[in-house]
């Protein structure tokens, strides 16, 4: 017969070593994810991945083509979202803040933040690619845009709303008018937040498939002009890890490895930059 | 803050009150744009969807029958897909989402606590193709060779589990499409746990242990009752990314039309069937039969997601 102490502890214990199993369990998933990404990826990668084009089956290349379309789509995207987002933010911050309307949109933009990117395509699609006849580039940076803004709407925001009243009522007392402090006080104060929003954006857009299979497409081709259907680095792994190809598949590890570093990277700057923000 | 901005004070220089306008309209159109954005995905989701509304009726939501040869289209196949896959993949993630959560907030020394969180939450960000070629290419074969086939070969195929995890044993199916639901949303969902466990003050915690309470009861009493609405947003949020998670299913999932049999049969979801037919779909009526899952899931997630943010934004997270 146990005491109630003693019933009380090991249940106590029982508990502690379930979330440590947890978080094992949940750590070592990822962790062999990662070692995946790595032992497969890490030995394709060579000068050829960012020099050469997609190839045909059984012959060399690498992902020029998928690189600089991803590139050239996510630009579109970002230079978008970016403008929307921080005005969007902006209002949110200093204008709608205590209004309903403001409620709303906010609301609406976490909801955003959420919703399936695959719909983003399909709306895309609707809105430009059927009606021009065409899958390019362009519809493809543009349904990026609408993945990106909701996360740089958020983020502005919240910078925004970290900058200490006073810098607002210093403007404000010297005859400043209100957007004349916000612009050239407050997103000056706030441009290394300003930046993280940015990079928030970007690492979330830089991995998306989905929008993309049916607005830009995708091209076996080197293509800079976005007017055209254009390859991109995720429609490309899908593409290739599909195939039958063995070749195809080693190029789809080595794609997978560089956008996950990247998105890795642009995640962590984007930390650090945050942390020091909020740090002032 | 005061309510001066419009007006200009004397001396400013020229195009001043203009400015001021031109800039607050500029903001408060990039805010509307935002809604008016949600709202164009929903009109022309269902724009672009009914034809085969129209076509089909409610027999669109019954029907098991894809067929893009006869141009037959039912929605029941991918509906079940998706409700199964991401019910499921919850009930796996929940529970090591709060486990982490717990350990975290309660039980990790601070310094790791702070880097373990940091990595859960960079790993969310991982995209989901690299977690679909993951399941594809290492844990759908594991799976077919270490679960299905000892199953295949020990359970009587008649009997109630035997019919439950059946199947033709390649590893692409539901429950693995799960599988990989759950460790894509489980760091999502132990990241917004941490949080949340976050708020609450540590004098009521603290009130708790000063009583003599075990970490365990503080939790159970405390913790949890304190940021219960909070946990249910987090769950519907956690499904609501697993109800529209196209990718790594797509991979993994085995793209099977109809309505799945077992646990372990290929079967589609919304967004994989979308994904893998709307850019070779030839006839407009498939088309818009894929736009109209489209509108169909929409909604179904703009609900969950809506109601996770309700909650959430109470809880302050």
């Amino acid at each position: 017969m146990m005491t109630r102490a003693a019933r009380r502890r090991a249940q106590n214990g029982i508990f502690v070593v379930l979330c440590g199993i947890a978080t094992v369990i949940a750590l070592s998933a990822l962790v062999m994810i990662l070692w995946t990404l790595l032992s497969k990826g890490l030995g394709g990668v060579d000068t050829m991945i960012f020099t050469r084009d997609q190839p045909a089956p059984g012959s060399p290349g690498g992902l020029r083509n998928a690189i600089v379309g991803s590139l050239i789509m996510c630009s579109i995207g970002m230079a978008i979202a970016l403008v929307i987002g921080i005005l969007a933010g902006t209002w949110l911050a200093e204008y709608g803040a205590g209004t309903k309307y403001g409620q709303v949109v906010r609301f609406l933009n976490d909801v955003l933040i959420s919703a399936p990117s695959i719909l983003i395509g399909l709306f895309v699609y609707e809105m430009l690619v059927a009606p021009f006849h065409g899958f390019s580039g362009y519809a493809g940076g543009v349904a990026l845009a609408f993945l990106a803004t909701p996360i740089v709407v958020r983020t502005t925001e919240d910078i925004l709303s970290l900058q200490p009243g006073a810098l607002r009522e210093a403007g404000m007392a010297l005859g400043a008018s209100r957007a004349f402090v916000i612009r050239k006080i407050i997103w000056k104060a706030a441009r290394t937040g300003l930046l993280t929003a940015g990079l928030l954006g970007f690492a979330r857009i830089s991995g998306e498939t989905a929008p993309l299979l049916f607005t830009s497409l995708g091209s076996q081709f080197y293509n800079a002009d976005p007017s055209q259907p254009m390859a991109s680095l995720p429609t490309t792994i899908f593409q290739f890890a599909l195939s039958a190809y063995d070749d195809w598949q080693r190029l789809a590890w080595v794609g997978a490895l560089l956008i996950a570093v990247a998105v890795l990277f642009i995640n962590i700057v984007g930390r650090v930059l945050a942390r020091e923000t909020h740090r002032k | 803050m005061a309510r001066t901005d419009t007006a200009s004070p004397q001396g400013a220089p020229p195009g001043h009150a203009t400015g001021e306008i031109v800039f607050r309209f500029a903001c408060a159109a990039a805010a509307t744009f935002l809604l008016a954005a949600l709202a164009g995905v929903i009109i022309s989701l269902f724009i672009g969807g009914l034809p085969a509304f129209r076509e089909f009726g409610f027999g669109f939501l019954t029907s098991t029958t894809w067929n893009p040869v006869t141009e037959v289209y039912g929605a029941a196949g991918p509906i079940a897909g998706t409700l199964i896959t991401a019910f499921l993949s919850l009930l796996i993630a929940l529970p090591l989402a709060l486990g982490v959560a717990v350990f975290l907030v309660e039980f990790c020394p601070a310094r790791i606590s702070g880097s373990i969180a940091i990595a859960v939450e960079l790993l969310a960000g991982i995209p989901s193709i690299v977690y679909g070629m993951w399941g594809l290419f290492v844990l759908a074969p594991w799976f077919a060779a270490h679960v299905q086939m000892p199953i295949a070969m020990h359970v009587d195929p008649d009997t109630f589990l035997g019919k439950l995890l059946g199947g033709t044993p390649n590893g692409a199916n539901i429950f693995t499409a799960s599988l990989i639901l759950a460790i894509m949303i489980l760091p999502y969902m132990a990241a917004v746990f941490r949080e949340l466990f976050l708020t609450v003050p540590p004098q009521v915690r603290e009130a708790a242990y000063g009583l003599g309470c075990t970490p365990f009861e503080v939790i159970r009493a405390v913790v949890i009752p304190y940021v219960r609405r909070g946990m249910i947003g987090v769950v519907m949020l956690g499904l609501g990314r697993a109800l529209g998670e196209t990718m790594a299913v797509t991979f993994i999932i085995g793209n099977a039309h109809g309505f799945p049999h077992s646990l372990f049969d290929s079967g589609s979801t919304i967004a994989s069937t979308v994904a893998n037919e709307f850019a070779e779909a030839t006839s407009d009526m498939h088309t818009s039969a894929l736009i109209a899952l489209g509108f169909l899931l929409f909604v179904i997630t703009f609900v969950v997601l809506a109601f996770a943010r309700l909650l959430l934004r109470e809880a302050k997270v």
